[in-house]
């Protein structure tokens, strides 16, 4: 395994029960890719990458992040978790905590910064994301998007080398996706590994350096945005796009 | 184009009592039916009742007996240290009012109780100046508060911590000699309102404690703590209180060596908080159980582990859920405290029955069992409308 790569996963299988979720994953991903994930629900994209920090469990197969291997070890899983961001899909802020304590918790309890540190850190970031003046709000007072962005900085907060976003832009209203979307594509190009499972197509088409199409537990093809756009081999992936890109 | 003059305000009603009266009270033949058996029963009820407070009821049982019912046995020459500690929580109480609710004037008000009290019912003298050194600290403590709120927060948090041990400090005395600074006052001689109050505070302090922990360990992935607290929880669920307290009273000696003893009362506050324990962890289960799964799931991607999760995300969310019900298992502790009566203790309803023994008060149970009715609805309802402030003030429901 060269120093490049930051996510190796080999064979990786899981079952719900007598479903077969993930049947085999194999895949690599370097350090500062921009990988979006997409194909149809249950097709096991989302499963798929919450057995990277772990949320979900693997059953076969190997799965080493940043040089750690995923394992019924704690320390180990603790480990990967700190290294690795997730953004989800209904935001999960905290809402008994205002968006700062939301931010600032992870790092003082787990990191173990100062709290003036990690407000300052909290700050920073809370002006990436383009909403400083909601610190002291609670999120039940934000609009979605803006909870989104909360969420984005809760993550960035502990400086994590990956960033998981898990359909970050399903729940919002139209209106608010693009400024989730412009937030992420500022992440992506400043250099962060990003796995996103997602059906924008326009943020891949900007900034992702591979996709991975899935489908009934598998990845059916990978390729390039070009590729896949402009040239896709597989059958299941002409049917999902023209499906999806059709409007 | 419209003319906006024309646009008229929707129309209002005109309001007035009788328009109120016919639209409520009179709608229809059966409405001004049932609004006439109301006012007839009301009427009768009541009217009753006041006639019989008013007229026929003998107070004088309770003006000679008010100290046994609201300390019991308790050195006359030594009350002056309940006092104290009265004196302190209502300067808490003062303070918190201040700190937290500054805009309230109901709140000041209360504090000014006591010293009407004081002038309004036939005290000594020497209640009658305690009671106007509290209202004087409530106020004292309200306007330190209101002055510096910011600072004082984390000092009036800190001092409602140890009001517990103060108070119990207190109660039972620092020497052991007769002559020394608070001299030790037994616990057989506590009673009345003292004893119901006592046994209820530390009821609740720890049983919640307790509570917390059942609850957590029901849900814990460890079999030996989950099956444990199950087994805690059902088997107390499942036997009555006054069970419980003949156990901790009688079957307790059996179990330990020759020579132990148990003081009595503490026996009676263990049987209370591990009775109550057992239904508070169920209530707080309840709400551990409503948070979503997301709230797990972002903590753990942060990186916190479980006992952080638990602490700063789940915990705090799960008990403000369930702040109604726990009020509600407090209020229940407090009037189950009165069954202690039946193994002997005599807290406000067994001092009550020792006084309805009493020759010259025989016959005066209604007024007796009215006075402390009222106090046990007084203090009942005191508590209902603290966890509603709370409530308010943390926005359940709304956050």
């Amino acid at each position: 395994m060269t120093d490049d790569l930051i996510i190796k996963v080999q064979d990786v299988h899981k079952w719900y029960g007598n479903f077969h979720a993930l049947k085999g994953i194999n895949m690599e991903v370097k350090r500062r890719e921009v990988i979006v994930i997409f194909g149809p629900s249950g097709s096991g994209k989302s499963t798929f990458i919450r057995t990277l920090n772990r949320l979900e469990e693997h059953q076969r197969g190997q799965i080493v992040v940043d040089g750690i291997e995923l394992s019924h070890d704690v320390r180990n899983i603790e480990q990967i978790r700190m290294e690795t961001g997730m953004v989800f899909q209904q935001f999960n802020l905290f809402p008994h905590l205002t968006v700062m304590q939301n931010i600032v918790l992870a790092p003082i309890q787990v990191r173990k910064w100062t709290k003036q540190k990690a407000e300052e850190v909290a700050m920073q970031l809370l002006e990436r994301v383009g909403i400083p003046e909601q610190a002291y709000k609670f999120p039940g007072q934000l609009s979605g998007g803006q909870q989104q962005r909360v969420a984005i900085a809760r993550s960035l907060a502990m400086q994590p080398k990956i960033m998981l976003f898990d359909e970050p832009t399903s729940a919002l209203d139209p209106e608010m996706i693009k400024e989730v979307l412009d937030v992420m594509v500022e992440l992506a190009k400043s250099g962060m590994t990003i796995l996103a499972v997602t059906h924008e197509m326009g943020f891949a088409r900007a900034v992702a350096d591979r996709m991975l199409f899935f489908d009934k537990g598998e990845i059916v093809e990978q390729g390039t945005p070009e590729q896949i756009f402009n040239n896709p081999k597989e059958d299941r992936t002409k049917l999902f796009l023209s499906q999806i890109l059709r409007h | 184009m419209s003319d906006s003059a024309t646009i008229l305000p929707p129309v209002t009603e005109r309001s007035s009592i009788l328009r109120w009266m016919r639209k409520n009270l009179f709608g229809s033949w059966y409405d001004a039916l049932f609004t006439l058996i109301g006012v007839w029963v009301t009427y009768w009820a009541v009217g009753g009742f006041l006639n019989w407070v008013l007229t026929v009821a003998e107070w004088e049982v309770i003006v000679v007996n008010a100290r046994l019912l609201f300390i019991g046995q308790y050195p006359i020459e030594q009350a002056g240290r309940l006092w104290v500690w009265l004196g302190f929580l209502v300067f808490l109480a003062g303070n918190s009012i201040g700190i937290w609710a500054r805009q309230s004037r109901v709140a000041v008000v209360l504090l000014l109780i006591p010293v009407l009290l004081a002038f309004l019912l036939p005290f000594g003298d020497e209640p009658r100046k305690w009671l106007s050194i509290l209202s004087f600290a409530g106020l004292v403590g309200w306007a330190i508060g209101s002055a510096r709120p910011e600072v004082l927060k984390r000092s009036v948090v800190a001092g409602w911590v140890i009001s517990l041990p103060i108070i119990v400090l207190l109660t039972y005395g620092l020497s052991e000699s007769e002559s020394g600074i608070a001299p030790i006052v037994r616990t057989n001689l506590w009673g009345g309102l003292l004893l119901t109050f006592l046994l209820t505070v530390v009821g609740i302090m720890f049983s919640f404690p307790l509570g917390v922990l059942l609850a957590l360990g029901r849900r814990s992935e460890l079999p030996i703590i989950r099956w444990f607290s199950i087994a805690y929880i059902e088997v107390v669920r499942g036997v009555p209180l006054i069970t419980i307290l003949f156990m901790a009273q009688l079957m307790l000696p059996l179990f330990l060596p020759t020579g132990w003893t148990v003081d009595r009362v503490i026996r009676a506050m263990v049987g209370i908080t591990l009775f109550s324990a057992a239904y508070l962890a169920e209530n707080v289960r309840g709400g551990l159980q409503a948070i979503p799964k997301g709230q797990f799931e972002a903590a753990q991607a942060l990186g916190l582990n479980g006992a952080q999760t638990m602490f700063f995300i789940i915990l705090p969310q799960a008990l403000r859920l369930v702040i109604p019900i726990l009020v509600g298992q407090f209020i229940a502790v407090f009037k189950d405290t009165s069954l202690v009566a039946i193994v002997g203790l005599l807290d406000l309803v067994g001092i009550a029955k020792t006084v309805l023994a009493q020759p010259e008060f025989l016959g005066l149970q209604r007024e007796v069992y009215v006075f402390i009715s009222l106090i046990f609805w007084v203090l009942s309802y005191g508590m209902s409308y603290l966890s509603q402030q709370l409530e308010e003030r943390l926005g359940v429901g709304i956050r």
